[in-house]
């Protein structure tokens, strides 16, 4: 399966992003550019309001301002098809949602209650196949480790191929290897799809070396660039001491 | 009605069906315990078992605020209170950061509270007792026509929005991701718990209603490996219970509802010893 290339020719721009809770401003004026074929990492401490930029970027929390998607080789702005995957989801052991249960629920209309649909199961099989989860397929997703989740998820949210992806870094449960794997893969497609990727990450280290823009969040972005001048800067160092 | 109880005769050659109050009773059962088991599966999964409580106890309110506005018709305002209460709870649950579970007991014991005093107040406390226990015989022809609507409507919101409300109770934020209303889908599913609670009541009673929502769906839990053999013997488990508890009542002279319930129970804890054999 050969797979289009980013072009680098679609941005996605996120235009004054202000969320208030109450009286308490959680964000201001948040404004991000992002194109296809980048890896923008956003970064900061508990409570800089990361998970509820992601939350506005979806529309799930009333906000002010707008995200756009611009084509630029035609130059028109299209509706923008939004990939997501989450922090954590609400599973329990043994739970009866299988894999294909949750993917088919995310595609299709068939209602997963009744008779698996053979051409839908083919295709989400096909998918998993990418990020290695095939066998997964009818394991209840309470049941997986927290490696295959995230691959799950990631495969989930990438059917079909949208135009930004949004990751929300799991802060627990994968070990070292296997955020790095995540990491890889993220990566992959990065260069094989024609996406933009946003991601919300707590690992320093993977995001130096995978990151092409780096946002330091603290309510407001604080400081973006490359990944050695946000992390050289004073600001950084304010918030999260000696690296 | 006659063509479909002549057809429960011949189906059943028993004595018991002889009556028509056992027909009728019959037919609800089969009306209404597949939509609990349905519902169910969803209630369990979202953790709401004590959210379908408290919209239970809501209906002691509704009767009461119905006899107070001189309401004939009971049901007319015990569902017209259980949307409202379920709509709030719902938003009162969703606005506030803590606990859901003491937002929730705070809103069923006034509940209960505004409907004892009010009623107690009329001096018509004894006159709907009734309703705390239930009384599947007495069930009339228009409850079973306004079962048979509630079955259709649940079956068709099942069809139409299951995979949405299936996202939803995984992760509301990826539901939104993929397009899905999560407000408007969340509050028609409450709504509908609400309806269907309120007409079944007068026949299971406040007492024992929840039971009937949770414990197929939370029997089926244990042992079901896919959403389909999730609510195959949710269903299943449901009609067994319901249909074996009123028989079993008639000859034994025990209330249908608890009768019901202990069925239900039974195969709870049965399946719950087969969960290790069975998912490891």
């Amino acid at each position: 399966m050969k797979k289009p290339v980013a072009c680098g020719l679609h941005c996605t721009k996120i235009n004054n992003i202000s969320v208030k809770f109450g009286k308490e401003a959680v964000l201001k004026n948040v404004n991000i550019h992002i194109h296809c074929g980048e890896l923008t990492v956003i970064i900061g401490r508990n409570g800089a309001g990361k998970s509820t930029l992601l939350k506005a970027i979806l529309g799930e929390v009333e906000h002010t301002g707008n995200i756009t998607f611009m084509d630029i080789k035609e130059n028109i702005a299209k509706r923008i098809k939004i990939g997501y995957v989450p922090q954590s989801i609400n599973i329990e052991k043994h739970m009866p949602t299988t894999v294909y249960d949750l993917f088919a629920s995310c595609i299709c209309h068939i209602p997963v209650f009744l008779k698996k649909d053979k051409k839908i199961y083919q295709e989400i099989k096909e998918h998993l196949k990418i990020f290695g989860v095939e066998k997964l397929i009818d394991k209840s997703i309470g049941d997986l480790s927290g490696g295959e989740l995230q691959r799950v998820l990631l495969a989930i949210a990438t059917k079909p191929t949208p135009n930004l992806l949004i990751l929300d870094e799991p802060v627990s449960g994968i070990d070292k290897n296997g955020t790095k794997d995540f990491y890889e893969l993220v990566n992959n497609l990065k260069t094989n799809y024609d996406m933009s990727i946003l991601l919300v990450s707590h690992d320093f280290e993977l995001v130096k070396k995978y990151a092409d823009k780096v946002i330091l969040l603290d309510k407001e972005v604080i400081k973006e660039g490359p990944p050695e001048e946000v992390f050289n800067s004073l600001e950084f160092k304010n918030r999260f001491g000696k690296e | 009605m006659e063509a479909i109880y002549s057809i429960l005769e011949w189906i059943l050659p028993f004595d018991f069906i002889e009556y028509t109050f056992m027909k009728n009773a019959l037919i609800a059962i089969i009306l209404s315990t597949p939509i609990f088991a349905i519902l169910g599966t969803m209630i369990v999964n979202n953790k709401m078992a004590f959210f379908s409580d408290a919209l239970g106890h809501s209906a002691l309110t509704g009767i009461a605020i119905g006899m107070v506005l001189g309401i004939t018709n009971m049901n007319i305002s015990m569902i017209f209170f259980a949307v409202i209460f379920a709509l709030l709870l719902n938003f009162v649950k969703n606005k506030t950061t803590y606990g859901a579970d003491t937002i929730i007991s705070v809103f069923s014991s006034i509940a209960i509270a505004l409907g004892l005093a009010m009623l107690a107040q009329s001096g018509n406390f004894n006159k709907y007792s009734s309703y705390l226990v239930g009384d599947i015989l007495s069930i009339s022809n228009t409850e079973i026509l306004y079962l048979f609507l509630a079955f259709i409507a649940v079956i068709v919101f099942w069809y139409f929005t299951f995979n949405k409300l299936n996202i939803l109770s995984i992760n509301t934020t990826l539901a939104k991701s993929r397009g899905v209303n999560t407000k408007l889908i969340d509050n028609i599913f409450v709504v509908l718990i609400a309806v269907i609670v309120m007409i079944s009541i007068r026949w299971i009673g406040i007492l024992l209603i929840n039971s009937l929502l949770i414990l197929p769906a939370a029997s089926s839990r244990n042992i079901a490996k896919s959403m389909r053999s999730y609510h195959l013997l949710s269903v299943a488990f449901s009609l067994f219970s319901g249909i074996a508890g009123l028989i079993i009542s008639y000859y034994w002279n025990i209330p249908t509802g608890p009768m019901i319930v202990l069925i239900s129970g039974v195969i709870y804890f049965i399946t719950f010893g087969l969960r290790k054999l069975v998912k490891e």
